[in-house]
């Protein structure tokens, strides 16, 4: 493991302008990626600036009926948080199918939307990746690509975003709130995560020295009736081959109000809008989740060793709009 | 720019510095680089080697301590990151040296073979009950899935875990 240097900020304001002033720092939060990635070698930081002393690890109610998430709360607490399970159920289920139960008592929220993604390419070194070192190529095209994504790639990435709880703040619209040398901003999560494209290095918008200081996710009574299911090679502590959250509301036997997002097939969590598109007014039975499922992956770009994802993200589709319907089809 | 206060801080490393630890109630100083993960620091400069390492890299469990009194993995935690914090090691569970009942579970539902993995397994098992998460076989098998043991002890593990929970007359 390459030497750093190591400071502990008292305020967002000192955390900031400490890795601000050097181009090779780094914040440090739960660690969980970022210290096995340095061991790795993928991440060369100079200096970590920890900031797990700062205040933002609140789980707060709002009013309208939504969540105000500090950026530092650990994904243990706000997955058993009540307003989180009565409320928001699809993110508590999220959290829970993540990881083990040692590393959410250690990862952020704000860290777990900057997770780094599991590619094997990608967390290699001696191999060319266009997201770790730009320009090199994309070994994963012709390579050992099962885990990878079959929608939103690129020909110069087709890492798959590995984070479950992404997977529900993008179906809830949720927003991500940062400071920074500019400022506070508050950036919608659809502009959060970014597609590949040619820029694979760049998965978000933030500047160097930008905080994470909050998850918003605005109220939603839809969300009461959500659920997230995954599937993976075993049954836990394991990354989704496709995921998927959903909330749905059925009126006199047809689909009223519907959030879907998939998680495990894509290079961002997914929001599955062609689907929901498909199945506002549609009756709720199994063959207009079918429809609305084959309409989404339509745009799918499978590659040999995952071709396979194409049909499981449409039977996910199709299971969690059963489970949520069930009794009302 | 944030308003708030700017506090001074002190830079350390990257070479070795003094790190203050406090380790099963026992304040512990120790020179180390900020590179050096809390699994290390424990095996290497405290000679508390109970903490196993098995993938130095969060995915087998073998290194589970508690810090603050929750379960985490010390291979991903940096030492210097945990000062000001209580560290708790498998070393730190028997009381007067009696074993901490889920110790003597343990030995008795004979729940490990070659034993690697069981300071991870225990640490986090006493966690598990104290959380209370250990309602039933599927419910103990999802949240000890953090704790790998490649010798397949699981029944056993599940079977010391259970006495204990019914030892305490139910899940706490």
């Amino acid at each position: 493991m390459r030497p750093f240097s190591y400071v502990r900020a008292g305020d967002a304001g000192t955390a900031i302008a400490l890795v601000r002033e050097r181009p090779d720092s780094a914040f440090l939060a739960g660690g969980t990626t970022e210290v096995d990635l340095v061991r790795q070698d993928v991440l060369r930081p100079g200096l970590l600036v920890d900031i797990n002393d700062l205040p933002l690890d609140g789980i707060e109610d709002l009013p309208d009926g939504g969540l105000r998430i500090g950026a530092l709360a650990r994904m243990s607490e706000v997955a058993r948080a009540p307003g989180v399970m009565e409320r928001f159920p699809v993110i508590s289920q999220a959290l829970v199918l993540g990881a083990s139960a040692q590393l959410r008592n250690m990862a952020s929220m704000g860290g777990n939307l900057c997770q780094r993604v599991r590619c094997s390419y990608f967390r290699d070194p001696a191999s060319p990746c266009n997201k770790r070192d730009p320009g090199t190529g994309c070994s994963a095209l012709d390579g050992v690509n099962r885990g990878h994504a079959i929608l939103g790639t690129s020909d110069h990435c087709i890492a798959t975003h590995p984070s479950d709880l992404a997977v529900p703040l993008t179906a809830l619209d949720a927003i991500v709130h940062t400071s920074g040398p500019g400022g506070e901003r508050a950036i919608g999560v659809d502009s959060f995560f970014l597609l590949p494209g040619d820029t694979p290095q760049r998965e978000h918008p933030l500047e160097h020295g930008e905080l994470i200081t909050a998850i918003e996710v605005p109220g939603a009574p839809v969300a009461r009736r959500s659920v997230y299911l995954k599937f993976r090679d075993r049954q836990s502590y394991e990354f989704a081959l496709a995921s998927v959250a959903a909330a749905v509301r059925i009126q006199d036997g047809t689909v009223a109000e519907v959030r879907l997002a998939l998680g495990g097939v894509g290079t961002r969590p997914w929001r599955a809008r062609r689907a929901e598109a498909a199945l506002l007014g549609q009756p709720a039975s199994a063959a207009s989740f079918a429809e609305a499922a084959r309409q989404e992956l339509a745009a799918a770009t499978p590659h040999p060793m995952n071709a396979f994802k194409v049909e499981l993200a449409q039977r996910a589709i199709v299971r969690a709009l059963n489970t949520l319907t069930d009794g009302e089809r | 720019m944030s308003t708030d206060v700017v506090l001074p801080v002190t830079e350390r490393g990257p070479e070795a510095g003094t790190a203050v630890l406090t380790v099963n109630g026992q304040v512990r100083e120790l020179q180390v680089e900020p590179r050096v993960s809390l699994l290390d620091a424990l095996r290497e400069h405290l000679g508390l080697t109970g903490s196993k390492k098995g993938c130095d890299q969060g995915t087998c469990g073998a290194c589970t301590v508690w810090v603050d009194g929750r379960r985490v993995l010390a291979c991903l935690t940096l030492a210097v990151a945990c000062e000001g914090r209580e560290v708790t090691t498998i070393e730190g569970l028997a009381a007067d040296g009696e074993l901490h009942q889920m110790q003597a579970a343990f030995v008795e539902h004979d729940a490990f073979q070659c034993g690697y993995c069981t300071p991870g397994q225990i640490m986090s098992a006493v966690k598990l009950l104290e959380e209370g998460h250990a309602g039933d076989d599927a419910e103990i098998a999802e949240w000890m899935s953090g704790n790998i043991c490649r010798c397949a002890a699981y029944p056993n593990i599940r079977a010391a875990i259970r006495g204990v929970r019914d030892a305490a007359g139910g899940e706490r």
